[in-house]
């Protein structure tokens, strides 16, 4: 007789987990929303060397990148082994650097061009003689605010 | 016949997918390093007249294509560098007006006379590597910082900061103006104190 059926008790109720999608939605968007994607897809070498004596870059909108190193493993056949330097997305000589200064330059806003500065992210294992060259180019552009990115790091794991 | 109420659809699968997606992004995206050594690149007109300097207030640095240090003419490990570096730029040799009052150094009369006068002169290879000239830079500022850092928190104990400190949070874009204007006199005094004068070669014409 149901009437009389005991009650059941003791047990805990399940905890509903109706609302964990919603959170992990949550998460899900932070993170589609904080990280920043690559603009251009790397087509070099780009492992960083260290430094610990650094400074944070400004604004993104203030900085244009220069990439070099050693073309990576799909481009290896087609464009060899030597050092190449990248800007956006295609792989480019010395003697580009300048005009691609000038337009990225023009590209931003009038009260950013004087405070333009340039990062660059060079393969570890690149020699001077790339760097020194760009910086040459920069300097006839009159670029002359650079910045050597690197990872955080001691500088003795630059020498092993 | 008993009506039937629609069966609920079961979303317990819902959390799976959206944890799925969610491991997804976090592997995938690559945090960008924004962080690196600032460096100023000189102007490209010549200097008709180059300021004559003495040969004792002037740092060589050589990086040769193995990688090896020659410093003021010596052969050196890039560990000794910084203190190497901070002994010249603290050496506070002259005498006069050109005499260094801030500085603890050993005063030794063939090195340099005070941190203005002290210039590092830095060259390399064409086939230096990259990751060394890097970890070079790295030591020399370094230096610097260190020294900055001395003077900074004798200058300002009740600030509680170190130079490097004070500047990262000069640098934060959170730091509210206030604190900006009252750093950055503190900064510039000590920037004053040891100024930055890395020089670098030009690079050789012959090729």
């Amino acid at each position: 007789m149901s009437k009389f059926k005991k009650k059941k008790g003791g047990e805990l109720p399940a905890i509903s987990t109706a609302s964990l999608p919603d959170i992990v939605f949550m998460l899900l968007f932070f993170f589609m929303v904080a990280t920043v994607m690559r603009d251009s897809t790397l087509m070099v070498q780009n492992a960083l060397p260290a430094a610990d004596q650094i400074q944070k870059l400004d604004k993104k909108d203030r900085v244009m990148y220069i990439y070099a190193g050693k073309p990576s493993a799909r481009y290896a056949d087609k464009y060899g082994n030597s050092a190449r330097i990248q800007l956006n997305d295609k792989f480019a000589d010395v003697g580009d650097v300048a005009a691609f200064v000038l337009a990225e330059r023009a590209s931003k806003r009038q009260e950013l061009q004087n405070v333009l500065t340039t990062a660059l992210k060079v393969d570890g294992d690149t020699n001077m003689g790339l760097i020194t060259d760009i910086k040459q180019e920069l300097r006839k552009v009159n670029a002359l605010k650079i910045n050597y990115t690197t990872r955080v790091g001691d500088y003795t794991q630059n020498t092993n | 016949m008993a009506k039937r109420a629609a069966p609920e659809v079961n979303a317990g699968s819902m959390a799976d997918i959206a944890f799925l997606l969610l491991i997804f992004f976090l592997v995938t995206t690559t945090i960008e390093t924004d962080s690196g050594i600032n460096r100023k690149l000189p102007p490209t007109d010549e200097i008709v007249d180059p300021p004559v300097i003495k040969e004792r207030n002037i740092f060589t640095v050589v990086v040769n294509k193995d990688n090896r240090l020659l410093v003021e003419e010596d052969v050196m490990e890039l560990s000794e560098l910084r203190q190497a570096a901070i002994a010249f730029l603290d050496n506070g040799g002259g005498t006069g007006e050109e005499a260094c009052d801030y500085c603890k150094g050993e005063k030794d009369t063939s090195s340099s006379d005070n941190p203005e006068k002290a210039i590092i002169s830095l060259k390399n290879d064409r086939e230096t590597s990259y990751k060394v000239y890097i970890a070079v830079q790295n030591e020399l500022v370094a230096a610097y910082n260190d020294l900055r850092d001395r003077e900074f928190s004798s200058l300002n104990p009740m600030t509680g900061l170190s130079y490097r400190e004070a500047q990262k949070r000069y640098d934060d874009p959170r730091t509210s103006a206030s604190d900006k204007a009252k750093l950055k006199p503190l900064l510039d005094e000590v920037k004053a104190m040891y100024p930055q004068k890395l020089s670098e070669a030009e690079p050789s014409k012959t090729k």
